[in-house]
């Protein structure tokens, strides 16, 4: 059971190993001639006014949110989505009532501007 | 079809050492097509665009892509003094990380394709297409550190956007499997494969793959929905910063995401490895699905200009996913009513 993940785990390895490589790779053959002009980041012209603690618009911060809500919603659906044949009209009529639900939610969102992007 | 029922039940494994080795291959494999598409994606847009593409490395340019990461490979990595190395460092790793790791579940071909004893995919597991799910929503921490990892306002931005873009189109992009999932009554791989016998799941799942194709468009960062690089606003986007071959390394993760959403589309959608001829041939069926779904990303990118970003999110909230919901009650009440 647990033995078909192991060409997973290699997948893994692989990719790990091809990334680590490709930076290490560059870090050797790469040439290292920093100057402060050089480390400064990147802007067009101007000097740069640039610091870590940076703020953000508050719509990012909705919007993760409300995949939090929806993302569980896909999640719930799939277990019933693989049993919906077998289960029939019983699965069917609780996918509706857990869809209408949501679709709620989804309206209320919705008439109240959360997925306007300002 | 070509060939009668899987040998094989999902969870099925082979020996290791044939595990191992199959696992090997199929990286090598689609480590050899990332080049192939890179150039022929230089080819066809310079055709697009009446000129040669890349015609001076090798004949027909075909030694391009390796002069490319040789060229990147001995380049600088220039780190800004105020990003956090260590970070940066490790962001293009995660991204070649999730994105190898996810092309372990697309199925070349079945158990008998080529052997009774080995099928021709990295895994079969009951969670499927889960798996996928999860090494996605795992890449955007790459594109995120990256970003943020910089200290750079366009890096900045450009990290923001993807992580907003990212998960707004997850959850049109989980839906609109979700119908495929619902007739083929499975989420392993081989056995949905297996279930478009008949006829491929394109045909009845038609509103399902437009939202899969478009969300595809937009988990991949290519054009129309590349606002994450933007460079017309942005420079580059989250890579602003990062130079030599740890930006090769994005860069070569996306060509591989690109891969696997087409193997994902190919799978789900479009039957898989069915097609005319032996069984022996199922292999060529698939990577052939998958080569015209990677010149449609090509040439939608040719022909379509980016979105705008309000655009880009209302798209994905009050369209896709209202008509990936809608997709879903349709197929369900379908399938449970006939």
């Amino acid at each position: 059971m647990l033995q078909s993940y192991l060409p997973a785990l290699v997948f893994l390895v692989l990719g790990g190993a091809i990334g680590g490589a490709f930076t290490l790779l560059n870090g050797v053959l790469g040439p290292r001639r920093p100057n402060p002009v050089k480390n400064e980041p990147y802007e067009c012209g101007l000097p740069s006014e640039v610091k870590r603690s940076f703020r953000f618009g508050i719509s990012f911060y909705l919007i993760a949110m409300l995949f939090i809500l929806f993302d569980i919603e896909v999640i719930f659906l799939y277990p019933i989505a693989v049993q919906l044949k077998a289960f029939g009209v019983f699965a069917l009529v609780e996918t509706l009532v857990f869809i209408f639900l949501l679709l709620v939610a989804f309206v209320f969102v919705w008439r109240r501007g959360a997925l306007e992007w300002k | 079809m070509s060939h009668a029922a899987p040998l094989a039940v999902v969870n099925y494994s082979e020996d290791w050492w044939i595990q191992i080795l199959k696992a090997i291959v199929i990286f090598l494999v689609v480590l050899q097509i990332v080049p192939l598409v890179l150039l022929v994606e230089r080819k066809l847009l310079g055709r697009f665009q009446s000129r040669y593409g890349p015609n001076r490395v090798g004949k027909f340019g075909l030694l391009q892509p390796l002069a490319d990461v040789l060229k990147l490979l001995s380049k600088e990595q220039a780190t800004p003094n105020t990003a956090v190395p260590w970070m940066m460092a490790i962001a293009p790793v995660i991204s070649i990380f999730t994105a190898t790791a996810t092309l372990a579940i697309i199925p070349f071909g079945d158990v008998g394709s080529w052997g009774d004893h080995f099928g021709l995919y990295g895994i079969d597991v009951s969670i499927g297409i889960l798996y996928a799910f999860a090494f996605g929503a795992l890449a955007f921490y790459g594109l995120m550190l990256g970003g943020w990892a910089s200290g750079s306002k366009y890096s900045f931005l450009g990290s923001m956007r993807s992580a907003a873009q990212l998960i707004s189109y997850e959850i049109a992009l989980g839906l609109s499997l979700l119908g495929v999932v619902i007739q083929a009554g499975s989420l392993s791989l081989t056995e949905i494969v297996d279930a478009q016998r008949d006829y491929w799941f394109v045909i009845s799942q038609f509103v399902g793959f437009l939202i899969f194709t478009v969300a595809g468009f937009a988990e991949t960062n290519r054009p129309p929905f590349d606002l994450p690089e933007a460079e017309t606003e942005l420079v580059s986007g989250y890579n602003t910063e990062f130079g030599g071959m740890r930006f090769g390394s994005f860069f070569m993760a996306e060509y591989i995401n690109m891969i696997v959403i087409s193997g994902i589309a190919a799978t789900m959608f479009l039957g898989g490895w069915h097609g005319p001829g032996p069984a022996a041939l199922d292999p060529l069926w698939m990577l052939l699905k998958i080569a015209g779904f990677l010149v449609f990303f090509i040439w939608v990118r040719a022909t379509l200009p980016r979105l705008r970003y309000d655009q880009l999110m209302s798209f994905g909230w009050k369209v896709l996913l209202p008509l990936a919901t809608l997709n879903v009650l349709v197929t369900a009440i379908v399938v449970v009513v006939s």
